[in-house]
């Protein structure tokens, strides 16, 4: 299957056989053409099967409720790296990453309590003032009347402080725990991804875990475990333990998830604004619609494309037959389109009745741990912005990843007029 | 129709109507009362509907059964007790009128 052109994507998706449709690809992402393509799975085979991709055959759940069936029943639908783990990408032998998000209960739960008191709501308000006191400093910094990258200047310039906050990883390395999310994420195959293997990917991985551990064995001595990630896991009965291999999976984990999914909102979010300009004016007349611009704003974004399971049975999905073994993927980007679900879910509108329920952060045991700090990242942004009434233009094409599993976008040029 | 009293963390109470059989989450955010994010829309899949239920009422609403969904999911929720419920789990019946439910510091 070929999307290279995405004008042609609405024409392909509707005439090509039913079966042949693939959208595992990942150019379908980097150029934006997906949703055609879910579009009809959703109306004409939403769950939907596919035999020969790059990634090996697959299922696709492509509506709201459907997801959320294969969501909830943890038991059927396993999320166990032994048995492939939740990227529709298979790991390579000898280079999986049994993180907790790939665990199943118990195991996952206990390690899931470990790192919760970090993201949970008496330590987001800890944070609140210096999220505020650096956004309002990055706004104020970025220049007037010429071009520059939103994603590098905004995006990741946020992120990537709020992740050193969370790892109480120095300041002024911030670049590097950048670095290690992008080789979490990236298909090696692809030229412009930072390594080109997944034996140079676990080389870097592996650097990073020595870096995390050296301030793991700082911080196990104290009495009381801090704030951050590192002193939770070092302390809790359920992580203090782990091997070097777990604490690599972990720390990548939480590196890919601490950043790279806000960063993607921060930026689609500006896009999905400055285009509907309408919408933004709603939240300048009442500041109470604010909480509903961040739910649209990742709702509109689905910056994890998708989590793929594994059936531990045969089972029925909305009628098709699922056997023990085969690989079930959650397509977040469709579900939070699914016209049965979302009214008039192709546009950006501020102020849904239900604008929480999207799927953007899963559901069911493995919903984003982080949600609730994602959320007031967001807020944050936006309220600052919105104060400064800064005249934000977009300057130029976003450059989208190459990748079937985050839905990133890796420089955005932007103007600020005087 | 019974009523249903909802206490938010600082201690603003809500007193509203809630018709039998709908869910007390439902009676929460069809009133518009804050402090129940039900992020989920009632499939018992995100713990953002977390409430906790005055002593006196616990033999009227129970407790979630052990290893259920509701129990696994209030198990990653930040400060659950042993009164803890989701509130998209219990739905409203005569016998509940008058029953209080206090809210969690937030919904995560």
């Amino acid at each position: 299957m070929d999307a290279n052109v995405n004008s042609d994507a609405r024409e392909d998706a509707y005439t090509r056989p039913l079966d042949s449709i693939d959208v595992s690809i990942p150019e379908l992402y980097q150029n934006d053409a997906y949703q055609p393509y879910f579009e009809r799975l959703r109306r004409e085979d939403p769950v939907h099967y596919y035999a020969d991709s790059k990634f090996g055959p697959y299922w696709s759940v492509t509506r709201y409720k459907d997801i959320m069936t294969v969501a909830i029943n943890h038991q059927v639908f396993s999320s166990k790296w032994e048995l492939g783990g939740v990227r529709l990408e298979d790991q390579v032998q000898g280079y999986e990453r049994p993180s907790f998000i790939q665990m199943d209960e118990p195991d996952h739960g206990q390690r899931r309590m470990a790192v919760s008191p970090a993201v949970a709501p008496a330590n987001l308000q800890r944070m609140e003032g210096m999220i505020r006191e650096r956004t309002s400093r990055v706004l104020d910094e970025l220049p007037r009347g010429r071009p520059f990258n939103w994603v590098q200047e905004v995006s990741i310039e946020l992120t990537s402080r709020m992740l050193a906050t969370l790892f109480d990883w120095p300041l002024e390395d911030r670049h590097r725990l950048m670095f290690w999310s992008d080789v979490t994420v990236c298909h090696v195959d692809t030229p412009d991804a930072p390594v080109h293997s997944e034996a140079e990917r676990y080389a870097e991985l592996q650097k990073m875990a020595a870096a995390m551990k050296a301030l793991w064995d700082e911080r196990a001595g104290g009495n009381a475990p801090r704030f951050d990630l590192i002193s939770m896991l070092a302390h809790s009965d359920a992580t203090r333990n782990i091997d070097f291999r777990e604490l690599l999976a972990t720390c990548s984990l939480l590196i890919v998830g601490g950043n790279d999914t806000t960063r993607n909102s921060m930026t689609g979010g500006l896009i999905a604004a400055l285009e509907n300009p309408v919408e933004l004016d709603k939240v300048r007349a009442d500041a109470g619609l604010l909480d509903s611009l961040v739910s649209e704003v990742i709702r509109y974004q689905t910056p994890v494309i998708h989590m793929r399971r594994t059936a531990t049975r045969d089972t029925e999905l909305a009628g098709r037959a699922i056997k023990q073994g085969d690989k079930v993927v959650m397509w977040y980007v469709s579900g939070n389109r699914d016209e049965e679900a979302i009214d008039e879910p192709e546009r950006f509108v501020v102020g849904r009745p239900k604008a929480r329920q999207h799927l953007a952060f899963g559901a069911g045991i493995h919903r984003c741990v982080g949600d609730r700090l994602a959320e007031m990242q967001l807020k944050i942004l936006w309220e600052e912005i919105l104060k400064r009434d800064l005249a934000l233009e977009i300057a130029g094409p976003p450059v989208r990843l190459y990748s079937n599993f985050i839905r990133g976008i890796r420089s955005l040029p932007v103007v600020i007029r005087a | 129709m019974p009523r249903v009293t909802y206490i938010e963390f600082n201690g603003a109470e809500h007193t509203v109507e809630v018709p039998v059989g709908t869910t007390l989450m439902r009676g929460a955010v069809d009133n518009n009362v804050p402090g129940i994010d039900a992020d989920c829309g009632g499939q018992c899949a995100c713990a953002t509907c977390h409430v906790y239920v005055d002593a006196a009422w616990l033999d009227k609403t129970g407790l979630p059964e052990p290893a259920s969904q509701e129990a696994t999911m209030l198990s990653f929720a930040a400060a659950a007790q042993p009164n803890s419920r989701l509130s998209c789990q219990i739905k409203m019946q005569q016998e509940l009128a008058g029953i209080a439910l206090r809210m969690p510091e937030g919904q995560h």
